[in-house]
């Protein structure tokens, strides 16, 4: 695939009128207490960040990046990339050394080049002592032998998006809570020509999310505490049985979904529950005047959280994504000033409202946004941050997590299972091996 | 009295000798040349071939393991699956853009009307970049929306959706498919410049003497065009064996690895995974199948005997 999608957005229209007033933070704009970093002479700053899925999370986003300038002169630009492309591109420059000053990357990848990175300790304690702390899930990815590798930007949760009117058509008043009720509505759903779809193929996001949540929700994980690969136990063996069972009440197709396929077919009826980031909602949303269909459906969508399995109690992964300097920026004190700028109210709260409840807060102070009370169907994702289980489980974070992961180690597991290539046992092992190889057995 | 004069004559220098040194004023023009070649080829193709001995990761240099890498995808069954599936993915899609495209060619050589018109439109696959070409194949083998189940379906001609990219041998026909569309252009184009330079007189000379269009194709065209069709051949092998973009716009390897080349899971692993040293050793086993692809190509393909009409 070429990596030339960039659109680049500069930000920058007022660094004119920034660069005649204070070269340092103090200003009116930027006058909160605290830390305070001097941004180095001349400094630029470049960021890269994934594509929106929200707009207004983008468009915030700029703005507070247009205030920063204004109240320090710091010019930022901010270029933008498909949010599965930031893992290469993150990758490649913390190798090189060389690229974007600051990158908001995903997962476990802060962990993958731990070096390569500026320690923004003092910088994450200030902000958690002061914003009522950081959740664990996120601070997690974002730490490393209680050194801060990153800043937590945000967790983007995920959740069961469904249509209403035909849940109740299939004789369900609510939604099922736990996994043996799921698999009888999605049962029903199907008998009544609305298969449920999630992702078996190789979606980044939608991939691993349903994959480690049939996992997790059964009791099996990939390792345990101290490392070492447990994948292949009777628990995994349930998972992957419920998941064959489940996987009969799915539309077609499903094996090769990546992470825009549920969304598509969702939006245009073809399927009644998914799992997925409120972007799905916010689409038909955002676009209901345009088309009644989508008036219609959005009218009739509802969101909550997976159903809980054996295990009994919600267990889910969910997008973590963290932003980052790398340490070959000449300007460390101005990338500094700008996530402290950034992560400050009112510029998080602001950033976190227009995300339109995508971006799920990483400080507690930060809960009671607005936003996720703003619509019904928000409530569903306001406690990722809190709820979330790292990749991994039970292992610590790390190379060894990181590549399991990117290589689709449980994703494929299932998948072949489901699909009749291997039976569990068979996916089990050839997991267990693939993950040994990681984990270095 | 007076010493006369002697003009003294200094030997030259090695600095003038030098400059006037056939030789090494070559070398000189060469110099340029081949830095380049030793700082983005050689270097790179070394750099590769240490990272595959060890376990470097993104961010790490890693330290040498020998040959760990290549025991480990050994006994790797989607390291094989991603050998098996690159091999199928480059003798069928090359065999297919072939054939068809030397069957265009030899259309496009016709006296037809507005021939400049259709060489244009023929080319349109290749200028289009891959991927935008793999985003419009992952709308026509979408498992909800293809427009190709679809229109087979309002035909009658079948009854439900096909299953393209999560069926894994439909997945690879697929793949092969869209490679094959893609790739025909750049075979049909270059076989046609390679036709427009038979000279008319032998299929004049051949046809009085009576030759079928068979005969005037085997013993005429076939022969001459030999040494296009390696160079073309060749390019195109390389291109296919290579080819990473289509893969991961339309499937990122799925379903279940059952597309996964061996680019695509170099990438795969060494930089999404950061298993730089793993990911190092898959390409590098990417060169003897890439060797004998091009030898095989570039010789066989140009033997004098074929050239003369002859069987091997």
């Amino acid at each position: 695939m070429k990596f030339t999608r960039r659109d680049v957005i500069r930000t920058t229209a007022g660094a004119a009128a920034g660069a005649l007033g204070s070269r340092f933070i103090g200003s009116s704009a930027f006058a909160q207490e605290g830390l305070k970093y001097k941004p180095e002479d001349g400094a630029k700053l470049r960021l890269l960040r994934w594509s929106p899925f929200v707009q207004g999370d983008e468009d915030q986003w700029l703005k507070n990046s247009k205030r920063f300038t204004e109240a320090t002169g710091v010019e930022v630009r901010v270029d933008k990339e498909s949010w599965e492309d930031i893992r290469p591109k993150a990758a490649v420059a913390a190798n090189v050394g060389s690229g974007p000053d600051l990158m908001f990357v995903w997962f476990d990848d802060p962990h993958q080049y731990p070096d390569k990175l500026l320690d923004v300790t003092e910088l994450g304690d200030y902000l958690g002592k002061k914003y009522g702390g950081w959740y664990d899930g996120p601070k997690q990815y974002a730490t490393r032998e209680g050194k801060f590798l990153g800043l937590p930007l945000a967790t983007i949760g995920n959740a069961i998006v469904y249509r209403e009117s035909w849940v109740k058509e299939a004789g369900f008043s609510e939604f099922p809570k736990d996994t043996a009720g799921f698999l009888e509505l999605c049962k029903a759903l199907k008998a009544k020509g609305h298969p449920a779809g999630f992702t078996h193929g190789h979606g980044v996001g939608d991939g691993n999310n349903y994959a480690h949540w049939l996992l997790w929700s059964h009791g099996g994980q990939m390792v345990d505490e101290t490392g070492k690969v447990t994948i292949n136990s009777p628990e995994t063996l349930k998972a992957i049985q419920y998941a064959q069972e489940l996987y009969k009440t799915f539309i077609p197709g499903t094996e090769s979904w990546l992470d825009v396929n549920n969304n598509r077919a969702f939006l245009a009826g073809e399927v009644s529950v998914i799992a997925n980031g409120i972007s799905v909602y916010n689409t038909a949303k955002v676009n209901k005047d345009k088309d009644p269909k989508l008036t219609e459906i959005a009218k009739d969508m509802r969101t909550t959280n997976l159903p809980i399995g054996p295990v009994g109690k919600s267990v889910e992964l969910f997008q973590v994504t963290t932003a980052v300097i790398f340490n070959y920026t000449p300007y460390p004190n101005a990338a500094k000033a700008y996530l402290q700028f950034m992560f400050e109210d009112p510029q998080m709260p602001d950033w976190i409202t227009s995300s339109a409840a995508y971006c799920c807060q990483t400080l507690k102070a930060f809960e009671n946004n607005p936003v996720w009370k703003a619509d019904p169907n928000n409530a569903a994702y306001a406690k990722a941050s809190a709820t979330l289980r790292p990749n991994g489980y039970a292992g610590p974070l790390g190379y060894a997590s990181a590549a399991t992961m990117a290589d689709y180690v449980l994703v494929d597991m299932f998948a072949k299972a489901v699909t009749g290539q291997a039976t569990p046992q068979e996916a089990m092992e050839e997991a267990e091996k693939r993950a040994n190889r990681y984990y270095r057995v | 009295m007076a010493v006369p004069s002697v003009a003294v004559q200094r030997p030259p220098s090695i600095l003038s000798r030098l400059a006037e040194s056939r030789n090494a004023l070559g070398l000189g023009f060469m110099l340029p040349a081949a830095a380049l070649l030793l700082v983005f080829l050689t270097y790179p193709l070394g750099l590769g071939v240490w990272l595959g001995f060890t376990d470097a990761r993104i961010g790490r240099p890693g330290i040498f393991i020998g040959i760990e890498n290549y025991q480990y995808l050994w006994s790797d069954g989607v390291f094989w699956l991603s050998v098996f599936n690159t091999l199928l993915y480059t003798i069928s899609a090359s065999i297919l853009k072939f054939v068809l495209g030397l069957w265009l060619a030899l259309i496009l050589n016709e006296n037809l009307p507005f021939k400049s018109f259709f060489r244009a439109i023929v080319l349109l696959p290749w200028v289009v970049p891959t991927v935008l070409s793999a985003i419009a194949f992952w709308w026509i083998y979408d498992s909800q929306f293809s427009i190709l189940s679809w229109a087979l379906q309002q035909m009658g001609l079948i009854d439900h959706r096909i299953n393209f990219l999560g069926d894994p041998t439909n997945a690879r026909a697929s793949v092969i498919a869209a490679n094959v569309w893609r790739g025909i252009p750049f075979v049909a184009i270059t076989l046609l410049a390679g036709l427009q330079t038979i000279p008319q007189s032998l299929y004049e000379a051949a046809t009085l003497d009576g030759a079928s269009r068979w005969q005037l194709f085997r013993h005429v065209t076939l022969p001459l065009l030999t040494p296009i069709i390696a160079i073309t051949m060749t390019f195109s092998v390389l291109f296919t064996f290579t080819d990473f973009q289509l893969i991961y716009v339309l499937t990122r390897g799925g379903p279940v690895n059952a597309t996964h080349l061996m680019a695509t899971l170099s990438f795969q692993r060494g930089i999404s995974g950061g298993q730089l040293g793993e990911g190092a050793a898959i390409a590098v086993a990417m060169i003897p199948f890439l060797l004998a692809a091009i030898l095989f190509s570039y010789f066989g393909l140009q033997r004098r005997r074929w050239q003369q009409g002859g069987g091997d």
